[in-house]
């Protein structure tokens, strides 16, 4: 078994056991195959680019072509236990919308995203004056495919405005999970446990 | 097991049936034509059904007996490919309403001793599913490992999962659609009025002194083949470039590479293919609509399906677009089941599914070993 990104680890420890998971932006699989084998999950995915679903579908995964901004009205309300959305929101055209449509979904929705309040993109930002290009967001400002950056105060506010109820926080610096003091400004990736 | 070492063995059973039919009459005898490569394990569980397409044959991976080529889907069929003639037992039959073999209107009506024609009753894409379970039902098996089709072949694929969903454990449905739309409806009635237009023809009853109505099948066939293809795929294969002559003649021979190449399908097909069938096989297509049998609801057919279900579709294919795959995945995901889908990229139109592509091959090899193991 192949290591998980950790933001991934971090979703797998907290899923329970034999639960129905709706992975969209699930890439090849990864998450969905390590459930599947490590917890008896039953794991759907929904994936954009072609190859990773083939991928996915090549490993034995039920994963359909699709995406998040056009094809999740097909899925019934709390079909899934969990809905997980990973480093996928900040591509979406309507992320509020989004995160709604997991929890009509799922009962629960995790979701993780880069943080772009973290110190090393304020310091790009502020210094470099350029569009930020770091680790978590590697691509220019003309070819990236995250649109609507957002940073983990934006999302709390999103949290709380939407009158969401958050089951569970967790944050990363590198590959390594870091306290909740400060980190709109420390941590490089958060992942959200939210219901409604 | 058997010890016929032929690939294919070219069989034929007669069913009594009888077989009763959506029109509302029953069909008895059943003849079926079907090839099978392989051995059926013990248990019997390892059984692969390919549905083929509306011109294609019971010839998946073996000679055509007519044509002398090769079998019509050898890069997925075959020792060692996705459907693993040394792992499965594949199974292909003519459908009812054809003419290689199986039950269809230049076969005999028993209760005339003449050749059917028109007087053969009108079939559906369930009738032939049908048929095919009562030849699954002769060679006892009970469950499909997995049951494959592309294009019409995949509409029997899809309308298994809902006629016999305990029978079936994966589908495969690749470059197809749960019902046949208004544009592909009307290039089939352009292909009916072609073949009903030639005088010979005479309202079907053209089998006693062997004199088909060939061009109005030619030109229905060269109809039908456009839509197989795609505008990039004509351009890159033939462009404006003239065949064999240097300049325009300023006539109506074939000047074009394009038209030389769909004259050569039109002439070619008719030499193994009834032109009544080709009237029974796109009627049954027309008529098909999974949604319409469900109350117009395609996700009411596949309400707590346990099969496992695997859709393809090409990026150039303009009779099976994407979106009726995509319909299909979406009334497969509100019902629940267990859905995979991927659109393949491809320059040649519907007619990809029936190409060498290594991206099929792949996704199919691991939807069908992910199935063994559960």
């Amino acid at each position: 078994m192949s290591k998980l990104r950790p933001d991934l680890q971090i979703i797998a420890d907290n899923i329970s056991p034999n639960a129905r998971v709706l992975d969209i932006g699930c890439g090849d699989g990864a998450l969905m195959a390590a459930l599947r084998d490590q917890k008896q999950v039953d794991a759907r995915g929904l994936e954009i680019d072609p190859a990773n679903v083939a991928s996915a579908v090549s490993k034995g995964l039920s994963v359909v072509q699709g995406d998040a901004d056009t094809d999740l009205s097909a899925y019934p309300d709390a079909s899934f236990d969990y809905a997980i959305l990973s480093q996928t929101l900040q591509t979406t055209h309507r992320p509020d919308q989004i995160v709604n449509e997991l929890l009509r979904i799922g009962k629960q929705a995790f979701v993780s995203f880069p943080n772009f309040a973290h110190w090393r993109v304020r310091m790009s930002l502020l210094i470099g004056g350029r569009m930020p290009v770091t680790r978590l967001l590697p691509q220019t400002w003309y070819d990236t495919p995250n649109i609507h950056h957002v940073t983990i105060d934006d999302f709390r506010a999103l949290v709380r405005d939407g009158e969401l109820k958050q089951e569970g926080q967790w944050f990363l610096t590198g590959d390594k999970q870091t306290g909740r003091g400060l980190a709109n400004l420390l941590a490089e990736h958060a992942v959200f446990l939210l219901r409604r | 097991m058997s010890e016929d070492t032929r690939f294919g063995l070219d069989k034929k059973v007669r069913l009594l049936g009888p077989l009763p039919l959506d029109s509302g009459g029953e069909l008895a005898p059943v003849d079926l034509a079907y090839e099978t490569y392989g051995d059926l394990n013990a248990d019997a569980s390892n059984a692969v059904l390919i549905c083929h397409a509306l011109t294609m044959d019971q010839y998946v991976a073996s000679k055509h007996p007519l044509t002398g080529k090769g079998g019509w889907w050898t890069d997925m069929v075959g020792p060692g490919k996705p459907v693993d003639t040394d792992r499965h037992f594949v199974i292909c039959a003519n459908v009812i309403g054809s003419c290689m073999g199986s039950s269809g209107p230049a076969t005999i009506n028993p209760a005339t001793e003449k050749p059917w024609g028109m007087d053969f009753p009108v079939l559906t894409i369930a009738d032939m599913v049908r048929a095919q379970a009562l030849l699954l039902d002769h060679l006892g098996i009970e469950r499909l490992h997995a049951v494959i089709g592309g294009s019409m072949g995949g509409m029997q694929a899809i309308n298994w999962t809902t006629l016999y969903p305990d029978r079936v454990k994966s589908a495969v449905i690749v470059a197809s659609a749960a019902r046949h739309s208004a544009q592909n409806i009307a290039f089939h009635e352009v292909g009916r009025q072609a073949i009903m237009a030639d005088p010979r023809w005479r309202g079907g009853s053209y089998y006693a002194d062997d004199d088909p109505p060939s061009s109005g099948l030619a030109v229905a066939r060269m109809a039908a083949h456009i839509t197989y293809l795609s505008e990039a795929g004509l351009t890159e294969k033939f462009g404006r470039r003239l065949q064999d002559r240097d300049s325009k003649t300023f006539g109506f021979d074939a000047d074009f590479q394009v038209e030389s190449y769909l004259r050569h399908q039109g002439i070619s097909f008719v030499d193994r293919f009834d032109a009544n069938s080709y009237l029974y096989i796109t009627r049954a297509m027309d008529y098909f609509d999974l949604a319409e049998a469900h109350g117009g609801t395609l996700a009411n057919a596949f309400k707590g399906s346990k099969t496992r279900f695997c859709l393809i579709s090409f990026d150039t294919d303009w009779l099976y677009p994407t979106s009726e795959s995509r319909t299909i995945v979406h009334a497969l995901n509100a019902a629940g089941a267990a859905a995979s889908f991927v659109e393949l990229s491809s320059a040649f139109g519907h007619d990809s599914f029936l190409l060498a592509n290594p991206e099929m091959n792949r996704i199919v090899d691991g939807f069908l070993k992910a199935g063994e193991s559960l």
